[in-house]
Order: C-alpha cells, then structure tokens, then sequence
C-alpha cells in the first residue's frame, strides 16, 4: 500500500485478496468498493482522457461521471459500480480505447 | 422475461417505500437497483453498516434499515445490481445483470433515480483528488473510507454533514469553503415561517455548526473566485473572500453546491420537463401522485424535484397508492383515506426547503463559469467553447453537442447538461424553458453486444406470486 494515499481505511478490513493493477499487485479488502479499494491502495489516476491525456479518478462514486472507468477483461467498467473479488486484473484504459464499451450510441 | 404489476427504478427512499406499499396492497413488484444492496445513496449500504460507522453516520443514516426491512415481502423481487439502459412502450424494461442483459414487463413503472450533484465546474474541477461531497459521504458509508487533508467547498447543509460525520470519524477537513454569502441569509429570512414550521431540520444545522465549531473546523463563508490548484492531482484550493486572496494546499477537494434530479431516464422516453427557478434545474411534470404525462408511468422521490429522503419515502408510497387504484386494488375513497397523512407528513417534510434553497444558492462561478473551465468533462469542452456556439446561432444544448461534442460522452450529459443550458440561456437571452436540454437516447448506461445477445426469450417468470 502506498503510503502517500489521501484516501484511508478507518478499520482496515482483515478479508483481502489479490488483485492486479497494470503491473502491481495489490491486497483489497474483499467484497468492497472497487474504486474505493483502489485509492486506498494509492491508484492514482485511474484513467487518461481520450482527448488531451489528462489524468483523472473517480469523481461520484456513484455510477454516474465514468471518469472511473478501468478496464477489465478488455472491456472498460466503472470500478464504483463493482466490488472487490479475487485475482481481478485491471488495466488502465489505453487512451485510443478509453471510450470502448462505454461510448454513447 | 420478468413480469410484474409494478416496476419499480431505484431503490432508495422512494423506490423501497413505494414498492412495499405497493406489494402492501397486493399487487407485485418487481425492484430494480443498480448495486449490490438496497439503500440509493442516502441509505447506501446502510445494513452492513457497523455499529461504530452507525455512530459516525447518525441516525438519519440508519433510519434507513426500516425501508429496507421493508422489502422482505412475499409480492416484492429485487433484483440486486440490475443496471437499467432502455424503457421502452412505457411498460418493457432493458436491464443488465451479472453480464446478461434482461427484459421485465411491468403494467405500470415508477421512477424512483434520485438525485445527482449539482455540476460545479470550477478550474481544476477535474483533477483527480477532487470528488463530490457526496463521494466522499458514500465511501463513508459503503466502505468506511475518509479523505485526508480535505477541503469542502460549496454551500449547503450537506458540506455540514459530511464535514461532522469526518470529525465524528476523526479525520477532520482542513476548512469549509462556503460560497453563500450575508445577502443570500438576508432573502432567505423571508422564508422563515416555512423554515419554523421544518424546525427539526433548522435545529440539526444548529448541531452541525456548533459541531464544527467545538471541533475548530475554520469556515471561510462568502466565498468567491474559487480554484482547484494542481499538476497530476488536487495539491490546493485558492478564493477570495471579500476581496482577500486565499490558498489552502491540500490532497483532496470536496465539491457540492446543492443535489438536482436525476432525469437522465424520464426525458429517454419523452417526458415533458420544466424549468424550476427556485432549485435552478429541471424537473419532470408530475400530477400530486407523481403521475406523468405517460400514464403507465410515474415518478417518485428527489427524481421528481429535490425534496430530501424522508419527503421521497412518503411521495414513493402517495404514488404506490395511486398505482393500486389504477390497477383496481383499492377504490379511490380507500386511496385518499390512506394519503391523507402522507401528504400532511409531506408538507411539513418540504416547509423549511424554500429557507434552505435561498439560504444556500449555487455558487454563481459554477453558474456562468469562466471561459477556459471545463464544463463537459467527459470531452472536455470549455465554457467558452459553449458560448462561442451561441455566437455561431445555437440555441439549444442539442445544436451545441452537434458543434463541439459536449454531452456526448460516456455520461451523457449528467455532469454538463445544467451548466450548458445555463449558458446559452445566458448568452441566447433566451429562459432555460426554452432553450431545454439534451435529448437523451437509449442506452441510458453501456451495454456490450454480448450483453444484449445474452438477452434470449426466456420463459416468462412471473413475479411475486
């Protein structure tokens, strides 16, 4: 865990399991929220915007901005909208993809 | 295929305790609700919440177990983690769940989606660190998670209660930003006779400063020319306050200027909205049982205009009674007699709201933003790439997402719609009425194809009974 986190966990949760984020490997807090795990964990930025690059994380928590958006098993998710479950891997979505499965029609 | 008497959207106060009433009088209904548990995001979470976290919270959050307790009833399915993307014939709905999407028919629908932040598109808005008062209140709640090195910014009660329920979890912010000013309070005092007659929510502000203050929580009030400051991440906040600069450094910025309903799904089937002045956003046309201009469908709760959770729980059950009579569960004597004190504990629900409302106003700057300030943050259009469409003969936010692509990201206008209908009111000369909003289309959240070719004709299940 980094520690330079502004994001803490008031009672740590004991129940963790791994999961991968690009190339580190982190330790989660199982069942919880997946955006929440991961600022804890000090992710920072989630994701690049397709347009200028700029960084960005989660901003509602909600479901409702997708400036959370990972990608997951290539397809990009709100990590808000999902828990926290064994071996996830996650990706940052690469910027040309930033907006697959998650563009409007 | 699910089919019900009743489909409820959203399981927070309205939608929870519009379904109970509704499987009360026997007919059956089927819940849909985005996360894993019951609660929207006011009660979010709220039975696993831990005895300590209960404290944190407060009362008013815990309260919320007796809704939920609520649905433990023979007539109602909830269907957890259903994510609902099309409304279609005002009676089918798409939804996806667990990777597959689904198709539930209902004989009447209630929209019960709450309330979203209010945009406040302030420079550096969206730098990561930055989040919504009501992110860092749901991280709280759900995953017992505080912001260190805080700073709240914007007005409204709610910025009180995050700000104590951060003491109560010993990490305190650095300050309160707050953008209300003297002369905000001076028109707010006309509505004083409303706000006497909500005096248990005045009394709960009194609490929440005299907390605050006991604690030596600084609040700078009046604020104006407010910044986020930062390369990667959120490192500062800068603002004036009665023409004295300001710079609080920082890890994270709380934002929050007021909640606006969440319309995103009324307006995807065509129901007409207006413009209310007094909370500054759109909100559908209901009739007193929250019945819209589809009759086969009705609206609930702060989705129908910002009215808190205890008002939403009561308007949930006024239109679950109504649903009842139309669909010939009780007569139209039986449903007033039942409204009655529905209604009585309503009006008094909304008394104070005009005093909050005009006491703690959005903050002009987000409301006519500055020039380079992203406004869309999904395509990140500026205000003035806004204005510059009113220049070239946009009238409406619609001929504005054609020009330069706002609203047309992944959220659909849910964090830019109100800012840009706002701006080109302002530069069109033209009333919010009239210049309206995006037309927001199907899918209301993604779906992958996979998901829609997972949605095979099932045999129909039959809800509830």
């Amino acid at each position: 865990m980094k520690p330079d986190s502004p994001f803490r966990e008031i009672d740590p949760e004991t129940d963790r399991v791994t999961v991968r984020f690009g190339s580190s490997e982190l330790s989660l807090p199982r069942g919880e929220n997946l955006a929440g795990a991961l600022l804890v964990a000090g992710v920072m930025p989630f994701r690049h915007t397709p347009l200028s690059g700029a960084p960005r994380g989660p901003f509602c928590m909600m479901g409702a901005c997708y400036d959370c958006l990972v990608e997951i098993d290539g397809i990009n998710r709100q990590a808000c909208m999902l828990q926290v479950t064994e071996g996830l891997q996650i990706e940052r979505p690469s910027i040309n993809r930033a907006i697959k499965g998650a563009g409007n029609a | 295929m699910h089919s019900a008497d009743l489909i409820v959207i959203g399981a927070g106060p309205a939608g929870m305790s519009a379904a109970r009433r509704a499987a009360g009088s026997g007919l059956s209904v089927l819940l849909l609700d985005e996360q894993p548990t019951p609660g929207g995001q006011i009660y979010r979470d709220v039975d696993r919440a831990s005895k300590t976290r209960g404290a944190i919270l407060g009362s008013d959050f815990t309260d919320g177990r007796a809704l939920t307790r609520g649905l433990a009833h023979e007539n109602i399915t909830h269907l957890r983690g259903a994510v609902v993307w099309q409304i279609e014939e005002a009676t089918r709905v798409n939804f996806t769940r667990n990777g597959k999407a689904e198709l539930a028919e209902g004989r009447r629908i209630l929209l019960a989606t709450g309330a979203l932040e209010r945009p406040m598109p302030v420079p550096g808005w969206t730098l990561p660190g930055v989040m919504t008062a009501g992110a860092a209140q749901i991280m709280l709640k759900q995953s017992d998670i505080a912001c260190e090195r805080a700073v709240l910014v914007g007005s409204g009660p709610l910025l009180y209660l995050v700000a104590t329920q951060m003491v109560r979890a010993g990490v305190p912010p650095l300050a309160l930003v707050e953008t209300q000013t003297k002369a905000d309070l001076a028109r707010s005092l006309r509505h004083l006779g409303g706000a006497l007659r909500g005096w248990p929510y005045l009394l709960k502000g009194l609490r929440m400063l005299w907390e605050l203050r006991r604690a030596g929580i600084t609040r700078h009030v009046g604020a104006s020319d407010i910044a986020v400051e930062g390369d990667r991440n959120a490192s500062g906040v800068t603002f004036r306050v009665g023409g004295i600069g300001h710079r609080i450094a920082c890890d994270t910025v709380l934002l929050h200027h007021g909640v606006v309903p969440n319309t995103q799904a009324a307006r995807s089937i065509d129901i007409p909205h207006r413009w209310d002045d007094a909370q500054g956003c759109f909100a559908p046309e209901c009739d007193e049982w929250g019945r819209t201009a589809v009759s086969t469908v009705f609206i609930a709760g702060d989705g129908a205009g910002i009215g808190g959770a205890r008002a939403a729980a009561l308007a949930g059950e006024i239109s679950a009674l109504e649903i009842a009579r139309d669909l010939g569960r009780m007569t139209e004597e039986e449903r007033d007699a039942e409204a009655r004190p529905l209604r009585s504990g309503l009006g008094a629900e909304r008394a104070a709201r005009p005093f909050i409302d005009s006491a703690y106003p959005p903050y002009p700057g987000a409301l006519a933003p500055a020039d380079d300030t992203i406004v869309c943050r999904c395509e990140e259009v500026t205000a003035g790439d806004i204005r510059r469409t009113a220049g070239l003969g946009c009238l409406g936010p619609n001929q504005a997402k054609a020009f330069v692509r706002a609203g047309m990201g992944p959220c659909q206008g849910r964090y830019c719609g109100l800012s840009v209908t706002r701006i080109l009111s302002d530069m069109n000369g033209i009333p919010p009425d009239a210049t309206g909003y995006y037309r927001i289309r199907p899918p209301l959240k993604p779906v992958t194809l996979g998901e829609i070719a997972a949605l095979a004709e099932h045999e129909t299940v039959e809800v509830g009974k």
